[in-house]
């Protein structure tokens, strides 16, 4: 079936509105048992998680393993805002809000490792990601206020499926819109090569600051969701070992698109859950695959390849532009 | 008339070996200069010196009239220096046009802000970037690849396809690495016409490093010559040809340049 532009965008739309209106009432609807709209919203946070990680592990080439940091970041900062600052019952309402705060404080930190990457790139910049990581746990341990190893609780649960879909179609969006931009095939050109991005008038320094700070800030949502799910953290929650799923999720579903990292998310969270049942042997799993996934299959499954449904229409003709050519 | 590129006292090292010593050059506009030299004499050096890649450490580089030494390679590009490579550096996951709109990446005229938008700010200008990058392609005879990934690309094409990205940012001063290399006789002479077009039509000072005696022959008003990094002569081609420091540098003792270089030609270069 042929469909024109216009007609795909309003399905879009009204796919995007259904799907809302699903994760609003389904829940309500008490159709759906409580677990499973559970593991949906892991599935939800996850997919955020990898989508920001993915820009910056698959788009721009940086291998980043210190990702929980920022969601760390963002959890901590989005819980002391709901526990501490705002009264009990503006909260709710808030909560956009609060989830904004939570990134806008892990996009500060990003800039811990944007700056490092002007300089340093490959296997160098990733111990630089590690760094941080183990540096925003142990930092976290050591604050008593915030409950140090025995975590920080008290956030009432404000994280629904609603708000979980919203997040996630939001980050899609924005993400969408980057990697399909003169910015998004910047960053790409950085993973391609970097010298020649700078020789062909890319600000490649001003472009790693973007992608560490939007990385960083869609992760820090999602631990401000994740906190407000569980209504507990503690740093550990936040260690390597939470870096290394973002790392398998990404790298399962596909390096360089987005289609993968909704994949990659959904099939590793639900896979987790259905392996339950081998308990403590289960975290075994997530290091295994990424082995092997490095060995057979290191692109992951949609490695560089993406959904049409992602892909904006090109336009070619009228518009500005830099001036004339010859 | 006054130099639109001018550098002087250019010099360099890698460690202790001394890559270019007190190289000295005016590109006037229009001019088509060709910097040839054996392998190793400095000649991509003075490239990468010219765009930034390596950090100058003596002498000094003007554009227009103003010090660009000490800037960063993309504001030396977008400020009108464009440069191909000598082994091609395509981006090669990327699809041809969008290697070509990228090139634009200084002048694409919408903020971070408006692509996360889609603003109609976005969409306009990244329809005429389209627009453009589409006309540069179909001048390029590059069109049917343009959604194709570069690296699928044969190879005279992939240079062709860094010739129109580094050329859509509309650079007054284009800097060729060795355009001919690994092409045949015909490829070459395809390549000199194309070359002679472009900067009429783009009003370009050419300044072009070449091994194949004929292209620079053919091309260059202007030679200059470069060996172990130090500038051993600079004059009209016929003048080169015949120059004794050149003919020892290039072929050792005696021997014609030309007839030698044909031989050349057979072999694997």
């Amino acid at each position: 079936m042929v469909i024109s532009d216009k007609q795909k965008k309003l399905l879009i739309w009204l796919g995007a509105a259904l799907l809302l209106a699903l994760a609003w009432l389904l829940p309500a609807s008490g159709f759906l048992n409580p677990y499973v709209v559970q593991i949906l919203m892991y599935v939800g946070i996850n997919m955020i998680l990898t989508l920001s990680l993915n820009l910056v592990n698959g788009y721009m080439g940086e291998f980043s393993v210190g990702h929980a940091g920022f969601m760390g970041i963002g959890a901590y900062a989005a819980s002391i805002l709901t526990v501490w600052v705002l009264p009990r019952g503006w909260a709710p309402w808030a909560f956009p809000a609060v989830l904004v705060a939570g990134g806008l404080a892990a996009a500060v930190a990003g800039l811990v490792v944007a700056f490092p990457s002007f300089r340093t790139r490959g296997d160098y910049l990733a111990i630089v990601t590690l760094a941080f990581n183990m540096i925003v746990k142990s930092v976290l341990e050591n604050i008593d206020a915030l409950g140090g190893p025995r975590g920080y609780l008290g956030m009432p649960r404000l994280t629904d499926l609603f708000w979980v879909a919203a997040w996630v179609l939001f980050t899609l969006w924005m993400l969408r819109n980057l990697v399909y931009s003169n910015f998004g095939r910047g960053i790409t050109a950085i993973r391609e090569d970097e010298v020649a991005a700078n020789l062909t008038t890319v600000d490649t320094r001003r472009l790693k600051l973007y992608a560490f700070l939007i990385s960083a800030f869609f992760a820090g949502v999602a631990g401000g969701l994740y906190a407000h799910l569980l209504q507990f953290i503690n740093p550990r929650s936040f260690s390597i070992l939470k870096s290394t799923d973002m790392l398998v999720m990404v790298y399962l579903g596909g390096v360089g698109s987005l289609t993968g990292s909704l994949l990659g998310a959904t099939i590793f969270t639900v896979l987790l859950e259905l392996l339950r049942p081998l308990g403590i042997w289960r975290w075994v799993v997530g290091p295994l695959m990424l082995v092997l996934l490095m060995i057979f299959r290191p692109l992951g499954l949609m490695g560089f390849k993406e959904t049409r449904l992602f892909k904006p229409r090109e336009v070619f003709f009228g518009g500005g532009g830099p001036g004339p050519l010859p | 008339m006054e130099a639109i590129l001018s550098i002087t006292d250019l010099s360099h090292n890698f460690g202790g070996l001394k890559a270019l010593t007190d190289f000295s050059l005016k590109l006037f506009p229009g001019e088509l200069a060709g910097l040839i030299g054996p392998n190793g004499a400095g000649k991509t050096t003075v490239f990468n010196l010219i765009t930034g890649v390596f950090r100058i450490s003596a002498g000094r580089i003007f554009f227009k009239g103003e010090d660009i030494s000490d800037w960063r390679s993309h504001r030396i590009t977008a400020a009108g220096i464009a440069r191909t490579f000598q082994n091609i550096r395509l981006f090669k996951e990327l699809s041809v046009l969008d290697n070509v709109r990228l090139g634009a990446f200084a002048e694409h005229g919408y903020s971070l802000l408006d692509a996360l938008r889609r603003s109609r700010r976005f969409q306009a200008e990244e329809q005429g970037l389209t627009r453009q990058a589409l006309e540069l392609l179909e001048r390029f005879n590059l069109i049917r690849y343009a959604h194709t990934p570069a690296r699928h690309l044969p190879y005279g094409e992939q240079r062709r396809l860094e010739m129109a990205r580094a050329l859509i940012s509309r650079p007054q001063v284009l800097l060729l690495d060795e355009p001919a290399a690994g092409m045949n006789q015909s490829e070459t002479e395809d390549l000199i016409r194309l070359i002679r077009t472009l900067k009429d039509d783009f009003a370009l000072t050419i300044l072009l490093i070449e091994h194949q005696m004929r292209v620079v022959v053919n091309l260059c008003q202007r030679v200059t010559v470069l060996d172990f990094g130090e500038t051993i002569a600079s004059g009209s081609p016929q003048e080169i040809q015949h120059h004794p420091a050149v003919l020892e540098a290039y072929l050792g003792r005696d021997g014609d340049l030309i007839t030698a270089e044909s031989k050349d030609d057979e072999g694997p270069s």
